[in-house]
């Protein structure tokens, strides 16, 4: 189990109960990295405009549905009790009606749309009296890195956040484009070499959570995962001096052109110490963007199979 | 080098799977080959379909191109849905630079060769037929279409042999189909058979827009078009405005990866947020074109076994022309997660919305036309039922996704792909079959076999429904697409259900094939005498079935929105026939080799470009221009056909005719 266990049996029962009165199908869809089970205020908020807009438009499509396998039904040719009124081809009330159900079901969820935009725009800060935490991030063919300026350290494969605390990511592609995704914490965001997205994530409480790229960028594509590891602040605060006072590499120029060729399935690790520019190099190409599969043989490549 | 990149490499004599497709494909062409040289078929094929500029004949060869890259494609998809099933904690039996390409071949072929040469194919046939027109505007460029979209189609399948296809999706997005990240010919294999089928769909649609606007029997207004007619201007009209935008950026690519440039690149200026607006501009307004054309012979077939006119054929029209005009102005929702900022993203977000406004308007005025109707349920109404329902569905999850902050939970997610093949399955191909299904009897003189019509019809709708309905389901459960193999066993319930979906609709496609070899063989039982099989309300079915080459043998005067049927109503009343016509002689378009013998070199020049043949390359641009040159200076363009072989030919129609009136009236005497 990865993020299943982290809730009460119980509150996650009455979550299920209250989706299962949206929609069943919806319901079904409770655990692993699911996005109908959110673990913080932007995956909360999306979900709800998600749901919030499922149930606007399901209060006219579930009676249209009805409607049309009923006329087809009640009208059909075997149907004595059914009048024919081959006349009936036009009638300016319907037609009334017909333009005005879509239009007004349309301007109601407009209005969804333009707030929901700006109260959730992936830039937009998260309204919290802790400071965020800064974490830059760069998709590399296949794998992910993430720098954490302030703290001085940098993990591949894994992102070690506080609980609690609103996180703001600068995102980057050291090669292709991807997409970085929690999907229990929220919006995703592409990535792009050459470019900088913003995010603004957090976690509500401790917790693992599936991290992915979800944009396809090339065969180690599938491998691209990571886990999110929500700590409370003083267990986030240890894990940055473990990880200065580990004996691991630094992350420095040469480091970074290793780590940038391409390979998969790379199994989590940290560097002790960052060069402070490194991102910004990545950024504005001062150090080039991956090699691609021209200077990495395929054969070379390791393939292994996940271990967990 | 005389062979460019060209080595026996490119055999992938190592991976059995794409040898031993090809090889089955090999065996079933050559022995189609020797079997119809053996029956001496091979004149007659040349003479009256490959060499034919007739718009009926060019219809039907691209719905048969069409069914036929619907199979190859649909083997794409159970391969995947096989692989997904199997591949958790697992590799599958695909590698990941297999089943890349297959996912990219699969999309490339279901929209470009399946779904596009389909709906192009039914326009081709019923339009001009409808239009009361003895044929299209440009006939011999019609064939050139018809013959490079083809050469595309063909190109993609040599892929599987000799090289490999792209491995980047069915949109190649930069830079990752740049050369530095994808090296080998599978980009180059897209990019040519795109942009030589590009230049096919683009002839085809302005030829159609032309015919639409232009060629005309007297009275036919354009307020008096049937719905199809209007639905096929309105999406010939987007071809016309998209498919040089879908061409300029592939070339763009090219330019990458032939001649170095930086359109797309990471390096040197290049900017891969330009190829994703392009190619959406170009890919938004795509999926209307196909939308539309099928929303047309819904329009057609609810009115036809609803036993109504269409209700609010105005309304119609106007909802038609809307969907046209939005379908530009909402690319950008394809990429809400590109960070453009909550303007940009709030003003696509509404706008995208809005399109659902026509759409739901279309919905309940086929609604309305089946209330107070007669309604039958042959296959192609059920067909048109299922659509009604399934695209509730699937345009509900679309504007779900046109709200930002839910797209940025979904996007590029199991529930994003759910959505389109919602929309696509249950709207452009239940469309396709139920045309197809429609107007079979009018193209060949004989009906599809019922009870395996419907047969079919619910294995595919039952399969659709477990197929992609668990899509929905994985999607929310964060699963992104395109995983060749994935580790979280939540979705792994979900996908093993899918699999068993896509084997329900295999055996709908099973089931379609029996349906045509048993209609086939039951030709005589199935005829359609008359050529009015469904009692039908729009012109084409004034003419027998199957039409001659000049359609109508007098062009009908048009007097009012629905003239078959004021003339077929008028003849049951009087229970007699309209005073034979005076016949003239004909004047039709001779045959022409010009867009078989083109496409032929066009096949070489995009093969030799792959592999950087340059003196094929060449070669092939040149006899490409001279047999347009030949055909430029042609002396003689036309043939007539004498007024007494319309004569004889429209006779016979009209004795078939009269004996059902006859029928008729004897009934009125019994009773």
């Amino acid at each position: 189990m990865r993020a299943g266990g982290i809730r009460p049996r119980r509150a996650r029962r009455r979550a299920f109960l209250g989706r299962a009165a949206v929609v069943l199908p919806l319901a079904l869809a409770g655990c692993g990295p699911s996005v109908l089970d959110p673990q913080g205020p932007i995956g909360a908020a999306d979900k709800s405009i998600l749901i919030d807009s499922l149930a606007i438009m399901l209060a006219i499509v579930i009676p249209t549905i009805v409607a049309i396998l009923g006329f087809a039904w009640w009208f059909r040719a075997s149907n004595p009790r059914a009048k024919y009124r081959p006349d009936f081809v036009y009638s300016g009330r319907v037609e009334m009606i017909v333009w005005s159900i879509p239009l007004l079901t349309i301007i109601l969820l407009g209005g969804v749309i333009w707030i929901g935009s700006y109260e959730l725009d992936p830039a937009k800060p998260i309204g919290s009296p802790a400071p965020a935490l800064e974490v830059q991030g760069v998709s590399l063919d296949w794998k992910w890195l993430f720098i954490y300026p302030d703290q001085g350290i940098a993990a591949v494969n894994q992102l070690v956040i506080p609980a609690g605390i609103p996180v703001h990511f600068s995102l980057t592609s050291a090669s292709v484009m991807t997409a970085f995704f929690v999907p229990r914490l929220g919006s995703m965001i592409y990535t792009m070499n050459g470019m900088t997205t913003n995010l603004n994530l957090q976690a509500d409480k401790p917790g693992t959570f599936w991290g992915e790229a979800a944009h396809f960028s090339g065969d180690g594509f599938p491998t691209m995962h990571f886990d999110v590891k929500a700590v409370p602040a003083a267990q986030f605060t240890d894990w940055v001096d473990a990880t200065r006072n580990a004996r691991s590499p630094a992350l420095d120029p040469p480091a970074y052109l290793q780590l940038e060729k391409q390979s998969m399935s790379v199994a989590p690790f940290t560097y002790r110490e960052i060069d402070p520019l490194i991102y910004q190099m990545i950024v504005t190409q001062k150090l080039p963007p991956g090699p691609g599969p021209a200077t990495t043989p395929h054969s070379q490549l390791v393939r292994p199979e996940r271990t967990h | 080098m005389l062979l460019g990149k060209l080595t026996w490499d490119a055999i992938p004599l190592n991976q059995p799977i794409p040898l031993v497709a090809a090889g089955v494909v090999g065996v079933v062409i050559v022995a189609v080959l020797i079997w119809v040289t053996v029956k001496g078929y091979v004149p007659y094929l040349w003479k009256e379909w490959i060499t034919s500029v007739d718009h009926k004949r060019i219809g039907v060869m691209y719905c048969v191109l069409a069914l036929v890259m619907l199979v190859r494609g649909f083997i794409d998809a159970i391969m995947m849905r096989s692989q997904q099933a199997i591949a958790f904690h697992a590799q599958g039996y695909l590698p990941p630079e297999h089943f890349n390409q297959i996912f990219s071949a699969h999309g490339t072929l279901m929209i470009f060769f399946v779904a596009m040469p389909f709906v192009i194919g039914l326009m081709n046939f019923a339009v001009p037929l409808q239009l009361g027109a003895r044929d299209v505007a440009f006939p011999t460029l019609n064939s050139v279409g018809f013959w490079l979209t083809a050469t595309g189609a063909l190109l993609v399948n040599i892929s599987l042999v000799v090289g490999e296809f792209a491995r980047t999706g069915w949109l190649p997005f930069p830079p990752l189909s740049e050369l530095k990240y994808s090296p080998g010919v599978g980009v180059d294999y897209y990019l040519w058979s795109l942009l030589i089928s590009g230049v096919g769909t683009l002839v085809a649609g302005i030829n159609l827009v032309t015919t639409v606007l232009k060629i005309h029997a007297p009275g036919m207004t354009y307020l008096r078009m049937p719905m199809f007619c209007w639905t096929t201007l309105a999406s010939n009209l987007l071809i016309v405005a998209a498919f040089p935008v879908l061409t300029a950026t592939l070339v763009m690519l090219t330019l990458d990866r032939y001649l170095g440039f930086h359109f797309f690149t990471n390096e040197a200026g290049g900017n891969m947020m330009m190829f994703m607006n392009l190619i959406w501009i170009w890919g938004h307004p795509e999926v209307y074109i196909l939308i539309l054309p099928c929303f047309g012979v819904y329009s057609e077939v609810v009115s036809t076994f609803s036993h109504k006119p269409l209700f609010g054929y105005r309304s119609m029209v106007m909802a038609t022309m809307v969907i046209c005009l939005l379908s530009f102005m909402v690319w950008l929702h394809h990429f809400f997660t590109m960070g453009a900022g909550a303007d940009v993203n709030a003003v696509f977000g509404i706008t995208s919305a809005i399109i659902a406004v026509p759409t739901g308007v279309k919905i309940f005025n086929w609604l309305f036309t089946m209330y107070g109707g007669r309604v039958t349920f042959s296959v192609p109404m059920l067909w048109a039922i299922a659509f009604m329902v399934t695209f509730v569905i699937g345009g509900m999850t679309g504007v779900l996704l046109a709200v930002p902050p839910a797209d940025f939970l979904l996007h590029n997610s199991l529930f994003l792909v759910a959505h389109f093949h919602n929309v696509i399955i249950g709207g452009v191909l239940f469309g396709a079959f139920a045309g197809y299904e429609y107007w079979f009897p009018k193209a060949f003189g004989f009906k599809l076999h019922e009870g395996l019509g419907k047969a079919s019809f619910w294995c595919w709708v039952v399969g659709f429904y477990v197929a992609w309905m668990p899509g929905y389901v994985l999607g929310l459960e964060g699963m992104t697409r395109r995983m060749q193999h994935y580790d979280v066993p939540e979705w792994r319930p979900w996908l093993i259900v899918a699999e068993g979906g896509a084997v329900i609709i295999l055996a709908g496609i099973v089931l379609q094939v029996a349906q045509i070899f048993v209609s086939i063989r039951q030709r005589a039982a199935l005829r359609d005498e008359i050529g009015d099989p469904w009692d039908g309300r729009s012109l084409e079915w004034a003419t027998p079935s199957p039409p001659p080459a000049f359609n109508y043998a007098v062009l009908p005067t048009i007097e009012g929105e629905e003239p078959y049927w004021d003339i077929k109503q008028l003849a049951r009343e009087r229970l007699t026939l309209r005073d034979e016509p005076a016949y003239g002689d004909i004047e039709m378009p001779r045959n022409s080799p010009t867009g078989f013998v083109s496409a032929f070199f066009a096949t070489f020049l995009g093969f030799a470009m792959i592999w950087h043949i340059w003196w094929l390359a060449g070669l092939a641009a040149f006899g490409a221009f001279a047999t347009f040159v030949v055909f430029a200076w042609r002396d003689e363009d036309e043939y007539i056909i004498p007024a007494d072989e319309v004569a004889r030919i429209d006779r016979a129609n009209r004795s078939a005719r009269s004996a059902v009136l006859k029928r008729l009236a004897a009934m009125q005497v019994a009773q």
